[in-house]
């Protein structure tokens, strides 16, 4: 294991029943860096996530994180107050759907304030403008932090959850799908978005998705799985543009040219 | 005073129930705001009329003990006649209306305006003891949220309430830390009285019947209510003084006394505005009876 990496992944296996859900899975993330893992539905990709993130355990295999101190954690075998205090702090999750993230009965500044708080922050004027710093850095309007997510539109909502995650400045962000379920605009929009973010504030991550569009955009390098197993991975151009195993030339060539 | 009814043990609770209640006193005593569940008995009044205060002071009193029952501060009322007489019939115990004869106090909703000494105890009646129960439906997530003393939901909560009204507007039930560590609901005495239990020297302890929890705070502990750094915590009281003795400093109840709009306001603690009449304080309504 390289010296340098933010979170290395080493044999990880993980089956549900007997359907194969990672099969001896490698993964390695250095500071910085977006990672894209692809793949079609039920290939894994979602648990691989789960499982590097610590929401799920794996069968075998063992996942190392590096803290800005230097000190190497096995995630998994992080204790449960420290693994939710990385999760709140360092880490940060962008789920598909951003309603399972946000808390829609609360305003959106209390939204992205409460990592804040969570964090120990007692003085409500700096909560607010940072709710507010937010909210511009993701282009919503200021006036709106006061208003409930539910009167927000899709795109808005998921713009939103990306406030409330990376308001801590965590190191390390996992998104599942981030645009999905988004109309075309938007996603472009918002792809715009969190490329800008991620590196201007260097935020490395790791990026779920099945469109590979949203991979060659985002991603410096690429993984591609098929039924659990890594079958490819590499440079997201190199993989892309010069596809070496069958799968990932099918996936590749599946795509319908606009 | 009635004499001691026969059949019953003393102070109603059988003995190998009052140890139970007693070992999670103790253990809510070693963790101040801990809320520590118990084998809460069906008693002779309804859910939510006092029937985990009335374990409580059945478990800590004993023969040469003085008591005092209040009810929302009044010691005329239904409630703390009824406890008060139950307690005099079943253990012969002293009771009493005046809060400084009172050795144990059992409470609903307020904290007498007397101060507390070393020697009392207070016991409150607590009908929901989760203080992030309206915040977080699952008791799972809660415990874990204590054991964690994750408490970041709660200030969440402040949060909505000063952006949406300019000001936190939880009246009563107010959350307080405890000892810098556990967030506890203080069962619903008005913010008003929050202060009260801050290094207070009197022992408190909290019995919930229905939801089957004890806790405590030890004399001479911190009890902070929560707030922001910009927006600290502040009592609010009604802006009168009692119409019967006068007092400016109390918790005042609003009296409606006709149908055409007629109010007046006075203590809510009866024992404190007798005391006051007796000393010769005149309230301005006392005044015009005259």
């Amino acid at each position: 294991m390289s010296d340098e990496t933010l979170l290395s992944a080493r044999g990880l296996t993980l089956s549900f029943g007997a359907i194969p859900a990672l099969v001896d899975v490698d993964a390695d993330l250095w500071p910085g860096e977006v990672l894209a893992v692809v793949g079609e539905s039920g290939s894994g990709k979602s648990t691989l996530l789960n499982v590097l993130s610590g929401r799920m355990a794996p069968q075998s295999g063992v996942v190392w994180y590096r803290d800005p101190a230097r000190h190497l954690h096995d995630v998994h075998a992080m204790p449960q107050p420290a693994l939710r205090a990385l999760h709140r702090s360092d880490w940060g999750f962008v789920h598909q759907n951003p309603r399972e993230n946000l808390r829609m009965g609360v305003s959106a500044g209390g939204n992205v304030g409460e990592r804040l708080m969570a964090h120990g922050s007692r003085h409500y004027g700096q909560i607010r403008e940072h709710a507010i710093d937010w909210l511009e850095q993701v282009e919503i309007d200021a006036r709106r932090v006061d208003d409930l997510p539910r009167t927000f539109s899709g795109g808005m909502l998921q713009r939103l959850q990306i406030a409330r995650t990376l308001v801590t400045h965590p190191r390390l962000v996992f998104m599942d799908e981030p645009t999905g379920g988004l109309d075309v605009s938007v996603q472009a929009r918002l792809l715009d978005l969190i490329r800008g973010l991620v590196r201007r504030l260097n935020i490395a991550a790791v990026l779920v998705t099945h469109d590979l569009a949203v991979a060659r955009l985002l991603a410096h390098r690429i993984m591609v799985m098929q039924r659990g197993r890594v079958v490819e991975s590499g440079l997201t151009d190199q993989v892309l543009d010069d596809p070496q195993h069958e799968y990932t030339q099918l996936l590749v060539s599946s795509v319908l040219q606009a | 005073m009635t004499s001691p009814a026969t059949g019953y043990n003393f102070a109603y609770l059988d003995e190998q129930t009052k140890r139970m209640i007693r070992r999670a006193l103790l253990k809510a005593v070693a963790i101040p705001g801990h809320q520590v569940p118990f084998g809460s008995r069906e008693m002779p009044l309804p859910y939510g009329w006092g029937t985990g205060g009335i374990q409580v002071t059945a478990a800590v009193l004993g023969q040469q003990d003085v008591l005092k029952v209040i009810d929302q501060g009044a010691d005329d009322t239904t409630n703390a006649v009824s406890i008060r007489r139950f307690f005099g019939r079943t253990a012969g115990v002293r009771t009493t209306t005046h809060t400084g004869e009172a050795t144990v106090i059992q409470t609903r909703h307020r904290i007498p305006e007397h101060a507390l000494r070393e020697d009392q105890i207070i016991v409150y009646q607590v009908p929901q003891p989760e203080p992030l129960s309206k915040l977080e439906s699952s008791r799972a997530e809660t415990r874990s949220m204590h054991g964690l003393a994750e408490y970041g939901l709660m200030h969440v909560k402040l949060y909505e309430d000063i952006t949406r009204y300019g000001h936190v507007s939880i009246s009563y039930d107010y959350p307080v830390m405890v000892n810098r560590r556990y967030l506890m609901a203080p069962s619903p005495i008005p913010a008003f009285d929050n202060p009260k239990m801050h290094m207070m020297p009197a022992l408190q302890l909290f019995g919930a019947g229905r939801e089957k929890r004890i806790y405590a705070v030890p004399p001479y502990t911190e009890v902070k209510s929560l707030d922001f750094d910009d927006h600290p915590f502040r009592t609010t009281r009604a802006p009168h003084c009692c119409a019967l003795c006068g007092a400016d400093d109390s918790y005042l109840d609003e009296v409606v006394t006709d149908d055409k709009g007629g109010r007046m306001f006075m203590c809510s603690d009866t024992d404190y505005c007798e005391t006051r009449r007796a000393q010769g304080h005149v309230g301005p309504e006392a005044m015009a009876a005259e």
